[in-house]
């Protein structure tokens, strides 16, 4: 049987709005996973080791165990254990934590290449270590490293996709409940990648900005 | 000679790293609005000397007082971390390569400190850094980011962010070392400012002419140890000790090639 394109317009609307829920999800576990990135990075680099050591595990967990895996776990096991985590939030949660141990190993190396005299002088105005690090260090080493995490923040994108198995309505969910009524595959995947695409682009756009402007004020 | 308690006071100060000793049993007395230069060759401790004084090289041996404070007391640690955040309050600090924090603007630069650890508010803040700016000749550049500025505006701004904090005592580390020979003038101005206003200062400086003209005391060091003080014509003059004389030739010379 050939192609025929023409089912498409019939299910824009599931696909768009599942577009929308991809686009909702990316965006709140790469806030999840920017911020959980910089605060692991701290604790890595600065926290008492009681405090270091139980992160340090957490980390390992979750970069040396598949993501669809940590999906299932957050969504159907912590069930069980009485907390009920939506879908939605399970995703962003999943997501976001598992990005956040990579976005984390860049933020450390960033962290300690800003120079040590940024620090020293922060200290010697009398800010503590925490101040210095917030006020000074940090700002510095995130300015340093968004190129890196930007595309981190584009195979979260494309990961996001993961999140259809806990039944979150996103962009490959609803394709495949269009194909389920349709039975055109081809159509509805060329449609989503394209979505994909797009969506990625923006966010490259977006990112593109972001280090225009950092490199004004270098 | 008062029996007053001097102003800052060094006692027995040791540094060593492993089994390298970089400070040997150091004394130094500074009174309030003294100006003391230290000299000496590279390796001799006396930039080591100067970043002890607000800890940021603890002493491994030694006290070290501010008025009636003892700066590296014996505290548990996080009681210690709160007592240094309050010392280096007080102690201005300006360093070789000026640190200026260079996502910030000039203004937040100096601003910052203030309005973090003293409360000020944005406009007391403003009108703080405008004051200081104007003070060391950069106000025209409130709204540049450090990029943008020379070496030696760079220093100036580091001295005014500095100043911000109203330190008692003003520590110079080699604060004209990096910059070209053209920009050397306009940070010793900001400095001979800040003589005739009487703040205590320690320079760790190789500039001998400078030292000569603004100081009250020179302290030469070598290997770790004081091997000579005075007055900086009698230091600079006639000095009594070889290897000052040496060090005060090689430096000419080396000055002149």
């Amino acid at each position: 049987m050939g192609l025929d394109f023409s089912v498409i317009p019939k299910y824009l609307d599931i696909v768009l709005l599942g577009a929308l829920w991809t686009i909702a999800i990316t965006l709140g576990a790469a806030i999840v996973s920017f911020f959980g990135g910089i605060l692991l990075a701290v604790i890595a680099l600065y926290a008492h080791p009681v405090v270091r050591w139980p992160f340090r595990v957490f980390s390992f967990l979750f970069l040396g165990t598949p993501l669809l895996l940590q999906l299932f776990l957050i969504y159907f096991g912590l069930v069980q254990i009485g907390i009920d985590v939506p879908a939605f939030v399970a995703g962003v949660i999943g997501l976001g934590l598992h990005f956040a141990v990579y976005n984390s190993e860049l933020f450390q190396a960033s962290i300690l290449a800003v120079d040590k005299g940024q620090i020293e002088a922060a200290r010697t105005l009398g800010l503590s270590r925490m101040q210095a690090l917030r006020k000074v260090v940090v700002p510095q080493a995130v300015r340093d490293v968004i190129p890196p995490i930007g595309n981190n923040m584009i195979a979260l994108l494309k990961d996001s996709a993961l999140v259809s198995v806990i039944g979150v309505s996103e962009l490959t969910l609803s394709a495949q409940r269009a194909i389920g009524s349709t039975y055109r595959p081809f159509e509805f995947y060329v449609l989503v990648a394209a979505i994909y695409y797009i969506i990625n682009l923006g966010m490259e756009a977006v990112l593109r900005r972001v280090e225009r402007r950092i490199q004004a004020s270098k | 000679m008062s029996a007053q308690k001097p102003f800052i006071d060094i006692r027995h100060a040791k540094k060593s790293f492993g089994t390298l000793e970089v400070l040997k049993d150091i004394n130094l007395q500074v009174d309030r609005g003294q100006i003391v230069a230290i000299i000496g060759p590279s390796g001799s401790g006396k930039s080591t000397l100067l970043r002890a004084i607000n800890d940021l090289d603890p002493l491994t041996g030694g006290e070290i007082w501010l008025e009636d404070k003892q700066i590296n007391m014996d505290l548990p640690h996080r009681q210690y971390e709160r007592h240094i955040n309050e010392v280096r309050q007080e102690i201005g600090m300006v360093f070789q390569h000026f640190n200026l924090f260079p996502h910030l603007k000039v203004r937040e630069n100096v601003t910052l400190a203030p309005k973090m650890l003293k409360g000020l508010s944005d406009a007391e803040a403003n009108a703080l850094a405008e004051e200081q700016l104007t003070k060391v000749g950069m106000i025209e550049r409130i709204d540049y980011y450090p990029s943008q500025l020379s070496g030696g505006q760079k220093q100036r701004v580091a001295i005014a962010r500095a100043l911000a904090m109203k330190p008692k005592v003003m520590l110079f580390d080699e604060a004209t070392s990096a910059l070209d020979p053209e920009l050397v003038e306009e940070v010793n101005l900001v400095m001979k400012q800040l003589a005739e206003e009487h703040m205590t200062m320690i320079i760790v400086t190789h500039e001998m002419g400078f030292a000569e003209s603004v100081c009250d005391r020179v302290l030469f060091m070598d290997q770790g140890v004081v091997v000579e003080e005075g007055p900086p014509e009698v230091i600079f003059r006639n000095p009594k000790s070889e290897r000052t004389q040496n060090f005060l030739r090689k430096h000419l010379a080396g000055q002149q090639a």
